[in-house]
């Protein structure tokens, strides 16, 4: 054990490995990374600075001073008052002081509120909830808070929504009809979404979280894109953060397009452009977590698309770092050591603007 | 695990700047080195202070844009934002809603 450094599997189990089998796994997928999206690995010398982060022996670890950043914050005060299904801790408390918690208590640099089911589709009934509550946590905040939900678009078709499962269409080989399942949602859902921000917009909210676009696949990132640029076009000074749900955008329609851009099978690098387009002014890249390979494998890959992203932005990128994705284990509650270590990568390698 | 970033990489919000760096960010599409420079700039301090609890505390007390405490008579919430509105030389939505309901 005297040469073997204490590191992590992508589901969190601790393991043990040499220094030369860390750099191996390092290189190994930076790579992966480099060759699916066609983007540059990371140098000699991004690896060894890796490596060096990986193996401290400190169970905790940090960026230099003066190279901290803002960490945005995803699903709201369900994180204190919401269930296991949300990660939520089941602390009864209004989603006020679940925002104040997070603002006064854990030094957050942003917030969001956030309904229960975190999906745009069913604020629709109870708008008026959401905007009296926007309203007096405005009141009470001093940190920006968002509205954050997903787009969600699986939640538009049978049984939950009003069209027609692509996924029951395709199996039956009803392709067309299952194309135009997807375009039918996600014009939907654009309006929903659109919708409902304009009210919120109303009772002063600052702006607007899009957490884990393209769920649902390219008729997700379709939804979502065309419900910033509505959003952008009527409140020029809203804030718009469009965080990613996949390294990879899922070609379920395969032909959608966002101003003559195919949706389908785009890498980090190549969603930003799209996203700024849009109107976001703030971009969340994923990388998604292998549980069957080392913490060094995970980070490395993250790293590489991230890097790639954040060059190819002219837009603040606040990482997404939660549970399984941006070399985090895919657990639900993340090692400290694995965390730190994954939060300081980024920062110092791959140059983001924000976590 | 978000409490593991902000100690590992976090700007720790009101406990230092971080809130007014991500609102340059969100206000002007800035990059973290531009809005960390625009945000020292501004309060008269170093980049490098921007993260420091001991330095940001003072300065947050004096220009009343919000402290993490509860310090009685310190402006609190949307008084907050709206000498932060000054003070960074932006426009915050929900100062704006609130003059058009006060007049």
């Amino acid at each position: 054990m005297a040469n073997e450094y204490f590191v992590r599997m992508g589901d969190g189990e601790r393991i043990s490995m040499t220094k030369e089998q860390i750099i191996a796994d390092l290189q190994e997928g930076s790579a992966d990374a480099a060759d699916l999206g066609d983007i540059p690995e990371l140098s000699g010398d991004e690896l060894d600075k890796l490596a060096d982060i990986i193996m401290d022996s400190n169970r905790i670890v940090s960026v230099e001073p003066g190279m901290e950043i803002p960490v945005t914050h995803d699903i709201g005060s369900i994180r204190i008052d919401g269930d296991q299904g949300n990660s939520g801790v089941g602390i009864p408390a209004s989603r006020l002081v679940g925002c104040m918690m997070h603002e006064r208590g854990f030094g957050a640099d942003t917030m969001e509120l956030g309904h229960i089911d975190y999906s745009f589709k069913p604020v629709k009934p109870v708008i008026a909830q959401e905007c009296q509550t926007m309203e007096s946590c405005q009141q009470n905040m001093t940190v920006p808070l968002l509205y954050g939900a997903m787009p969600n678009l699986g939640l538009y078709y049978t049984p939950d929504g009003p069209f027609e499962n692509p996924g029951d269409l395709m199996k039956a080989f009803k392709i067309n009809e299952a194309r135009e399942s997807i375009e039918h949602a996600g014009d939907h859902a654009t309006r929903d979404i659109t919708w409902i921000m304009q009210h919120l917009q109303k009772v002063g909210c600052d702006g607007v979280n899009f957490d884990t676009i393209g769920a649902a696949g390219d008729g997700d990132v379709y939804a979502s894109l065309y419900a910033m640029k509505a959003l952008r076009e009527e409140f020029p000074n809203i804030y718009i953060e469009a965080g990613m749900a996949g390294e990879c955008t899922l070609g379920m329609h395969g032909e959608l397009e966002f101003e003559g851009n195919v949706l389908a099978g785009l890498w980090p690098h190549e969603q930003v452009p799209l996203a700024e387009e849009a109107g976001a002014n703030m971009f969340g890249p994923v990388c998604n977590t292998n549980t069957s390979k080392s913490s060094a494998w995970n980070l490395a890959r993250s790293v590489t698309f991230t890097k790639a992203a954040v060059e190819a932005s002219n837009i603040p990128c606040h990482v997404d770092m939660g549970m399984g994705v941006g070399g985090i284990p895919m657990f639900e509650t993340p090692p400290i050591d694995a965390v730190t270590r994954a939060s300081k990568a980024m920062v110092e390698i791959a140059g983001v603007d924000g976590i | 695990m978000p409490i593991s970033h902000i100690m590992a990489s976090g700007l720790t919000g009101m406990r230092a700047a971080g809130d007014l760096v991500a609102r340059m960010q969100f206000s002007e599409d800035m990059r973290i080195n531009e809005a960390k420079d625009y945000v020292s700039k501004k309060l008269g301090v170093e980049a490098i202070d921007l993260g420091d609890e001991y330095v940001m505390r003072e300065i947050r007390e004096e220009l009343d844009i919000g402290v993490l405490t509860s310090v009685p008579g310190c402006a609190k919430g949307i008084a907050s934002k709206m000498n932060i509105e000054k003070l960074l030389d932006i426009e915050i939505n929900c100062c704006d809603k609130f003059r058009e309901i006060t007049g």
